[in-house]
């Protein structure tokens, strides 16, 4: 694994401006547990306050100092994404591994939910829990509920792999030296479908994040909570871009925007590793 | 051609299956909601007219019948089932006593027109510009292009509609950032009045197009560097069959039909984007529509927007389907 | 060497894969000094194992290679009446005059080299209608009548590719490659893949419109049965080099390479139930060949010259000539005597 993070930094550019890229949102996000004043609090600073040297990044209509406003959104943003990918993956690797190993009913019964599943529309189904829950919609349920949606396409990709597997002589000779099918699937196939997770993890974190910024814009999740989305939320809401409060809406989207992208290098160059056949493009091309 | 038509009813069958369990689903999710309709009209009312206790029950009970709140659930259901094959949805809360199929078939026109011109540009650029750039790796146009693409790719339909509105209706004010025409233009068949929605509608559009091209761009471009390898590409190349003809007749031909499989998965992708677009906008479909509808709790409203966009949804993968065979000779309509 | 005979003169070929990816640089020498000439009106088999780098030799013949496999030294000169060409020092548009028309190519893999989702005739259209340089309607009366002439009915024109059998799709593909007439045609592993009926019928094919046209062909196949079945002559292939080459009755009895008698000897006769002794090792690896002739970790009668000075492709017969150090001594391969009988394919 290390190995593999070492090449990637060393031959592949994206993978490193990625890392930077993802690395700066990340320590930003954890300079919010060094922040002077609490996520809630509002009017504790003079409003409406440019960029300035002891406002770096102003202050928002709420008398909030943006800088700390916005390191605690994207600490919450990123757990947000990081837990969403965590469920999602738990379900992916579970589903795709046993359907992948186990074949027969089992695989055509969890294919068949699969199918289901990538087949509903998400943001509409997002929408109405939301008309049914509510405020009581907090960052965790949101998390749960999007995790159960998100994993059937990865789900399918592992299961794809794990066919492979499973012809594969060290997987009889595991069988034959009497491997239980719970320690062949977790300790033989696992390692090998582990860059796909991670990759797909990235790209889960992507979907998550964006579906949680496009709820809350739309004032479709709990409000109280600060993230990137609800900072956009109520800068609309204070009507930042009439009012000429600029800052509050183009730094945040400045950070998003990064972070997507970061993220997006990362997978790009994760799935270029694994997929055999980019590699030979980039050989051909050369 | 029997064959063809079998399968067309085959494919009918499905489709109103989707559309039933679509339509149900949407119906007990909604009907979760704690939120009384006749309590909310009835509470309007009485904060507008102060209110006589008996006039209030006379028309809470009214309100009751009408709505069917008093009824089990299974009975709703079927009373539901019943209404809508007749095309009656119950009275919207949002503008009581408008029915909500009226809402729905007036916000209807605005969503369809900006979805189909949106999808419809975004996907046959995107395919011809991804095809291009798949065969033509080393074009650097192409090559610029991709970049863009995968720039934007990451970054939510949200953003980008919002950079839209940043740079041309505040930074560089040239077009109209709300509404879906003029206030002082009257609706009706004048090119005045065309003019003035195509004007409106182009932010819109834009924001849509950029993400769709992306999607289909770099969706084809994957699949038309995969296609270059194959054998019967190869080979027209080395028999020396004509650059152009290679292109369109082998490559993109072939790539086209798991393009077209694309489309119709990423239609719902699409119909949520117009609900962010809308919203930004303030586009009059049903996008705003809806987002109304949740905010004002009008549970009606909710699931007859949600109902037709089931059947827009399933109606148009349902058509995409229809074409697939005909696009790949390998499908078979048996 | 070359005589106003020769269709195909090959000197010094040299084709190499050259990869650099993750820091790792990896040349293979698929293709490595060889030297051959095809004369007109001659079927000519060229014979190696799996990974021999004959698949790779055929595709630089038909100037149809790609990276990371590139030509890097050696010339191939093609003669089809006044035109001269070495399709790598050509630029693309000479080289694309003289496909179809005067040099034609079956691909390995006819299940695929056939556009799926376009009718046969299509792809007739598109692959011969301006090389054969005649309007329409001669054109499809011409493609009609080679269908019928080679027993294919033209009816298939109307198919699409997935609706033909294996050995149906690869008679079209073979037909495709011959409806222009041309004068050379390579063809890759042309019956592999194909059941042994079918086989038969193809190799019938291919030397029917050889011989009704008197044109050449070369064809790659690891299948010594094929070879002795329809090759003039016989090029054996080893780890990137031509070992030998002869006249296929020559090779058969009395080969001059160590390497060539295993592979003759290694053919079930009717009658034989020995068992055939498998060559012990493997193929060497490309990317780092053994030193001096590469067949000598493996070769029976390996001296200690075999392994430091590579052996030069000589004449030591009637048209026939073999790299080995010893091939005075090289015996076709006796079979194994009192084993139990195991019919090979």
């Amino acid at each position: 694994m290390f190995a593999i993070i070492r090449d990637l930094t060393r031959y592949n550019i994206e993978f490193a401006i990625g890392c930077v890229l993802v690395g700066i949102i990340t320590l930003f996000a954890l300079a919010s547990f060094f922040a002077p004043v609490g996520p809630t609090m509002i009017y504790v600073v003079p409003p409406d306050m440019p960029p300035s040297l002891s406002y770096w990044f102003g202050t928002n209509s709420r008398g909030q100092d943006l800088f700390w406003q916005l390191s605690y959104a994207f600490r919450n943003t990123l757990t947000f994404g990081v837990m969403v990918a965590a469920i999602s993956r738990i379900i992916s690797i579970t589903v795709g591994l046993l359907a992948g190993y186990l074949g027969g009913w089992v695989d055509r019964v969890l294919m068949f939910f699969n199918d289901i599943f990538v087949s509903l529309p998400i943001f509409p189904i997002l929408i109405l829990v939301y008309f049914v829950l509510r405020s009581n919609l907090d960052m965790f349920t949101l998390a749960l509920i999007m995790g159960c949606l998100g994993w059937p396409f990865d789900a399918r990709l592992i299961r794809s792999v794990s066919l492979g597997l499973r012809h594969r002589e060290f997987t009889r000779h595991a069988t034959f030296s009497g491997m239980t099918p719970r320690k062949i699937m977790f300790e033989e196939h696992l390692p090998y479908v582990m860059p796909i997770v991670l990759a797909t993890a990235i790209a889960n974190m992507i979907w998550s994040i964006g579906m949680e910024v496009t709820l809350a814009v739309l004032g479709f999740t709990n409000l109280n909570i600060p993230t990137v989305g609800t900072t956009l939320y109520w800068a609309n809401n204070h009507s930042a871009m009439i009012v000429g409060v600029w800052w509050w809406i183009l730094i945040p989207v400045i950070l998003i925007v990064t972070l997507f992208i970061g993220l997006f290098l990362l997978t790009v160059s994760l799935n270029e590793y694994i997929d055999p056949r980019s590699r030979l493009r980039r050989m051909g091309g050369a | 051609m029997r064959d063809y038509f079998t399968f067309v009813l085959k494919r009918l069958l499905q489709l109103a299956a989707v559309v039933f369990a679509g339509i149900s689903a949407a119906f007990f999710i909604t009907h979760l909601s704690p939120i009384s309709p006749v309590d909310m009209i009835v509470n309007r009312v009485a904060a507008q007219s102060g209110g006589d206790p008996l006039a209030i029950q006379d028309l809470r009970d009214a309100l009751a019948a009408l709505f069917g709140t008093d009824l089990p659930l299974h009975e709703k259901f079927l009373n539901f089932w019943g209404r809508f094959l007749v095309g009656d949805l119950g009275p919207s809360l949002l503008a009581f006593p408008t029915p909500a199929i009226d809402l729905v078939m007036r916000a209807l026109p605005w969503t369809v027109g900006l979805l189909v011109t949106s999808i419809l540009l975004s996907w046959t650029i995107g395919n011809i510009l991804g095809g291009l750039g798949g065969y033509y790796q080393n074009n650097r146009f192409l090559k610029a292009f991709g970049v863009l693409a995968m720039g934007v790719q990451p970054i939510p339909y949200y953003i980008v509609a919002f950079l839209l509105v940043l740079l041309f209706g505040y930074f560089w004010p040239v077009m109209p950032i709300s509404g879906g025409f003029s206030i002082n233009v009257r609706p009706g068949f004048t090119f005045e009045f065309i003019a003035s929605v195509i004007h409106h509608s182009i932010l819109p559009a834009a924001s849509l197009v950029i993400v769709g091209l992306g999607i289909s761009f770099l969706g084809m471009r994957a699949m038309v560097s995969n296609i270059v390898t194959e054998d019967y590409v190869t080979y027209a190349e080395l028999a020396g069959v004509r650059t152009e003809r290679v292109v369109f007749f082998y490559v993109i031909r072939n790539a086209m039909v798991p393009q077209l499989t694309g489309l119709a998965m990423a239609l719902g992708g699409i119909f949520s984007g117009t609900i962010i677009t809308e919203q930004v906008f303030a586009y009059p479909g049903l996008g705003s529509l809806l987002v109304n509808a949740v905010n004002a709790g009008d549970t009606t409203l909710v699931l007859a927007v949600s109902s037709i966009a089931v059947i827009a949804v399933a109606g148009a993968i349902f058509v995409i389907d229809l074409i697939h065979p005909l696009l790949d000779p390998r499908v078979k309509v048996k | 060497m070359a005589d106003s005979t020769d269709i195909l003169t090959v000197k010094g070929l040299k084709a190499y894969y050259r990869m650099a990816y993750f820091g790792i640089d990896r040349e293979v020498r698929a293709v490595d000094d060889i030297t051959l000439s095809i004369r007109r009106n001659e079927v000519y088999g060229i014979a190696g194992e799996s990974s021999s780098g004959k698949t790779s030799l055929i595709k630089v013949l038909a100037a149809a290679i790609r990276p990371p496999l590139e030509v890097v030294d050696g010339a191939l000169t093609y003669r089809f009446g006044d035109i001269e060409i070495d399709p790598y020092k050509a630029s693309s548009e000479e080289v694309n005059a003289i496909r179809w028309k005067h040099l034609s190519y079956i691909m390995q893999g006819s299940m695929s080299v056939l556009n799926p989702v376009r009718r046969i005739r299509h792809s007739f259209s598109d692959f011969a209608f301006q090389p054969m340089g005649v309007d329409k309607k001669t054109f499809w009366e011409r493609t009609r009548a080679h269908l019928e002439r080679l027993n294919l009915s033209p009816d298939i024109l109307r198919a699409y590719p997935h609706e033909l059998s294996g050995g149906m799709r690869q008679r079209v593909t073979i037909a495709l490659a011959t409806v222009c007439q041309p004068e050379f045609i390579i063809a890759d592993e042309p019956t592999t893949a194909l059941d042994v009926v079918v086989q038969k019928d193809v190799l019938a094919m291919i030397r029917d419109v050889q011989r009704q046209m008197g044109s050449s062909v070369v064809f790659v196949t690891h299948d010594m049965s094929v070879h002795a079945n329809i090759a003039d002559r016989i090029g054996i292939v080893y780890a990137g080099r031509l070992v030998e080459e002869g006249p296929t009755r020559t090779l058969f009895t009395a080969p001059k390479h160590p390497y060539t008698a295993h592979l003759v000897g290694s053919l079930p006769r009717i009658g034989d139930t020995t068992t055939k002794a498998a060559l012990e090792g493997r193929p060497p690896n490309l990317a780092d060949p053994p030193s001096g002739c590469r067949f000598h970790p493996r070769c029976p009668l390996a001296i200690d010259k075999c392994k430091t000075e590579v052996p030069p492709l000589e004449t030591v017969g009637q048209s026939h000539r073999s790299a080995c150090w010893r091939a005075d001594e090289v015996k076709p391969l006796a079979p194994v005597a009192g084993q139990p009988a195991q019919v090979t394919p």
